[in-house]
């Protein structure tokens, strides 16, 4: 076993051939995506296209686990110093800053429709002559029911309070609840950490569960808040700028929870094989870290897009 | 695996070894060739332009191409000429710079390069689709670039979106590398400015790629699923577009300066030979004008109309700027201030960017002064301040950094001569380029217009001359390279007498693998 924190034990591996074909794959992805979105709006078959997309798809996911495999694989082979194990440390932390930013973009477009650019089309402040010009019958609200043109992006349906939405076909208020379902994944999350550190595999293993399903049932929840939105309430991702942000902001961060979900059900599968050991398990520690970002990013969302 | 085995395996055979490598000298130089052959391709782009602009009237192309040489010319220079090769300056030198074996995650390495040309062949290949390729300007401002946009569009955003992932994988690695590899003895104070640009560097590209993948994929909502981000008719609002473009776009402008800072700061203490002046007000330079870089963006946007409060924030954090950078030009002066200073051709291009450096920075301070922006805004006289900031700025830099390192890269001299000559052909034929651009501007000709009124046709003229004057020369650096690969006068481990720092201890051309073991501490020097 490579020892220590000496220098000379970092491990280089030798050639690698799965970045090449990993490009090549994700390039078919985007490129098979890019024409499945022309083909529709030009009204052309989209099957060629959409194959494109799957095949490199395909490509780019089983390289993907054949690399992540090959690593743990190292790493069982005890070649990775413990240098090495501070890179990932570092990679990963970095990481969730660059997806910190990534929603940074999102939240700077909602304050800014909310606090400046939407009053000001609404006729008020340092700008709002635009919005005297363009549509003066025009009223700035929040959530916004009545787009400035509605013959170009259709408000929702009137005479529903927005802020309420959910109520209707579950008792309580179901934002709160993923809220509160969110924050309780990573409590127990955490707990399966704790037991895994106390080399108690059957505790680990049983938070594991839980903190997975809490995951899924908080994708479920989504998908229902969704219909609820598009069905009863017309707010859709045509409906103006509340749908948009409100798609966008949600849409996003319940991607990310996908991909925490996922991550986890890797990690408790590798837990039930009997991977990690307590000062081991940067794997875990890793889909940890990212399943508490997606969590704060919820706290964020519930604040500034449901609750304010 | 045995640690001896994995210390003596050298470069594989082929191929195979530029497609599957994981040494950070073999990236390295793919990085900096791809970004030379993208060099030459978005030369190819502006020499177009610079022959449809050579007189008044339509000669060459139609206007529609003609935007879309501007809107290529811009983004191949950026994301595939400028940044690709500090990425391969930063792949060949840090780890030599810090005494480290390789970078922190080797795989990684070759991934972040590899999306590169499959990200470019997608780009590129727009311009053969139907409705041609982008043609809204290397800043695609919306809703030129949504409701208005050519098909070809949704690949745009695709291909930004991976070479952004490409440039978040490579910051990452960079970061890690900085903090996580550094030999024993290598205090962070005692850091190459090279390397510290770079940390700062790739700070700010994962704080900024996110956000311009965050902007792409609102342009991807509202051309394909209806949202209205910026369409004011669903209560969006263009303008928002470019408030998140420009977020990412200003640090952007500092992400491909800062580590020519870093690289100018190597050269002229090396051909002064003296001690790089004031190197700790260096390094906090660096660090405020990448903290003032987040705060500025909207300078680039004054004449769309913003609250009184925000122009004068605007204006004075921009004007803030000029605090730092003057910090660094003048300890570039003052380095070289009574030194015994001899002039290869590192050196030229070091002092050409000093001056013509200071020069683009100068007019930025005229830009940044709001009410005199509503004057130059859109016209030529920006094109010459970033040109001035960007050519014999940063990619003078990355000039001046291949002749300093080529010896070390290849074990061989370049032609000093050759060198010179390429040197005093790119600095006339820049300035006859860029120069002209200033009065151009003041007189009112606007960017991205294939034709212009006849008052402009002087100043056009000499510009387009030293474009292709500029443009041909730059054959002399393929040659140079070419030959100092292929031989010539054997080059020292030491290659310059005045030169510091770890690059220099290891025999040259450096091998295949270096600092396996720490260095000796003892050869760590404070700068």
């Amino acid at each position: 076993m490579a020892s220590g924190s000496s220098q000379s034990a970092y491990y280089v591996p030798e050639q690698t051939k799965f970045p090449f074909f990993a490009s090549i794959g994700l390039v078919l992805t985007v490129f098979g995506l890019g024409n499945v979105l022309n083909d529709i709006a030009a009204g052309n078959s989209v099957t060629t296209s959409t194959w494109i997309a799957i095949i490199g798809f395909l490509i780019l996911s089983t390289i993907l686990f054949n690399w992540f495999a090959t690593v743990i694989r190292e790493n069982h082979a005890g070649m990775n110093s413990d240098q090495l194990k501070r890179s990932y440390v570092w990679g990963m932390m970095w990481f969730i800053f660059s997806e910190v930013m990534f929603f940074a973009a999102f939240f700077g477009a909602l304050f800014y429709v909310r606090q400046l650019s939407l009053p000001w089309l609404g006729g008020e402040g340092a700008k709002g002559i635009a919005g005297d010009v363009l549509w003066p019958e025009f009223q700035a609200a929040w959530p916004l029911l009545a787009n400035p043109d509605s013959s170009v992006f259709a408000n929702p349906h009137e005479g529903l309070n927005v802020k309420e939405w959910s109520v209707s076909f579950m008792s309580g208020y179901l934002p709160f609840w993923n809220t509160v379902i969110l924050i309780t994944s990573s409590v127990t999350l955490h707990y399966a950490h704790v037991a895994l550190k106390a080399e108690n595999r059957a505790r680990l293993i049983q938070w594991m569960v839980v903190t997975v399903a809490l995951g899924l049932i908080f994708l479920v929840l989504q998908v229902l808040e969704y219909r609820e939105a598009y069905g009863h309430y017309g707010i859709t991702l045509n409906s103006g700028i509340y749908g948009s942000t409100f798609f966008l902001l949600t849409g996003f961060h319940g991607f990310h929870v996908t991909l925490g979900t996922f991550m986890l059900i890797v990690m408790l599968l590798r837990c039930m094989k009997g991977h990690f050991k307590p000062d081991d398990h940067f794997g875990f520690e890793a889909a940890a870290w990212y399943w508490h970002f997606v969590d704060v990013v919820w706290v964020g969302l519930f604040i500034f897009v449901y609750c304010l | 695996m045995s640690a001896a085995h994995d210390h003596h395996h050298g470069p594989a055979k082929g191929l195979s070894r530029w497609l599957y490598t994981t040494n950070h000298k073999d990236i390295g130089s793919l990085y900096l060739w791809f970004s030379f052959a993208m060099f030459l391709l978005g030369g190819t782009f502006a020499l177009v332009i610079r022959a449809e602009l050579f007189q008044p009237g339509l000669q060459f192309v139609e206007p529609n191409f003609f935007n879309q040489m501007t809107t290529m010319h811009g983004l191949v220079m950026v994301f595939g000429a400028v940044m690709p090769a500090f990425v391969g300056l930063a792949n060949w030198m840090i780890p030599l710079m810090i005494g480290a074996p390789d970078m922190a995650l080797p795989r990684m390495n070759n991934w972040s390069f590899w999306i590169l040309p499959f990200a470019f062949a997608l780009m590129v290949s727009t311009m053969f689709m139907e409705g041609g390729g982008p043609n809204f300007g290397w800043t695609f401002y919306a809703p030129l670039s949504t409701t208005y946009a050519p098909p070809s569009t949704t690949f745009f955003i695709f291909a930004v979106h991976i070479m952004g992932a490409s440039s978040i994988m490579g910051s990452i690695n960079v970061i890690a590398t900085i903090l996580n590899m550094r030999a024993p003895g290598m205090t962070l104070m005692k850091m190459p400015l090279f390397v510290w640009t770079w940390l700062i560097t790739a700070y700010l590209l994962i704080a900024v790629m996110p956000v311009l993948a965050g902007v792409v994929t609102m342009m991807l909502f509202d051309i394909h699923f209806g949202t209205s981000f910026f369409n004011a008719a669903g209560g969006g609002d263009p303008v928002l577009f470019q408030h998140l473009f420009w977020f990412f776009g200003h640090p952007e402008v500092y992400i491909m300066i800062l580590p020519a800072f870093g690289v100018v700061s190597a050269i002229i203490p090396t051909f002064a030979r003296k001690r790089l002046f004031g190197y700790d007000s260096m390094v906090y330079a660096t660090a405020s004008i990448a903290f003032l870089s987040f705060i500025v963006w909207a300078h680039h946007m004054f004449t769309v109309g913003m609250p009184l409060a925000g122009q004068l924030f605007f204006m004075y954090a921009t004007m803030l700027i000029a605090v730092p950078t003057g910090v660094k030009v003048f300890n570039w002066v003052a380095t070289m201030f009574r030194g015994a200073m001899t002039f290869e051709t590192p050196m030229l291009f070091a002092i050409a960017f000093v001056v013509l450096f200071t020069m683009g920075g100068f007019t930025g301070v005229m830009l940044a002064i709001t009410p005199v922006d509503f004057q130059y805004h859109d016209t030529y006289f920006v094109v010459a301040h970033f040109h001035y900031v960007l050519v014999p700025g940063a990619v003078f830099s990355i000039m001046a950094a291949t002749y300093y390192w080529l010896p070390k890269w290849t074990g061989y001299m370049y032609d000093e001569t050759l060198g010179k000559l390429h040197f005093w052909l790119s600095f006339i034929g820049v300035n006859l380029l860029f120069f002209p651009q200033h009065f151009l501007g003041l007189a009112g000709m606007p960017r991205r217009i294939p034709d212009y009124a006849l008052q402009f046709a002087n100043f056009n003229w000499i510009s387009s001359v030293g474009g292709f004057l500029f443009g041909f020369s730059q054959l002399i650096l393929l040659f140079v390279v070419i030959k100092c690969v292929k031989g010539g006068k054997k080059a020292t481990d030491q290659v310059w007498e005045g030169a510091q720092g770890l690059e220099w201890t290891v025999p040259s051309p450096a091998p295949y693998h270096t600092f396996e073991t720490p260095p000796d501490p003892k050869l760590i020097h404070a700068q």
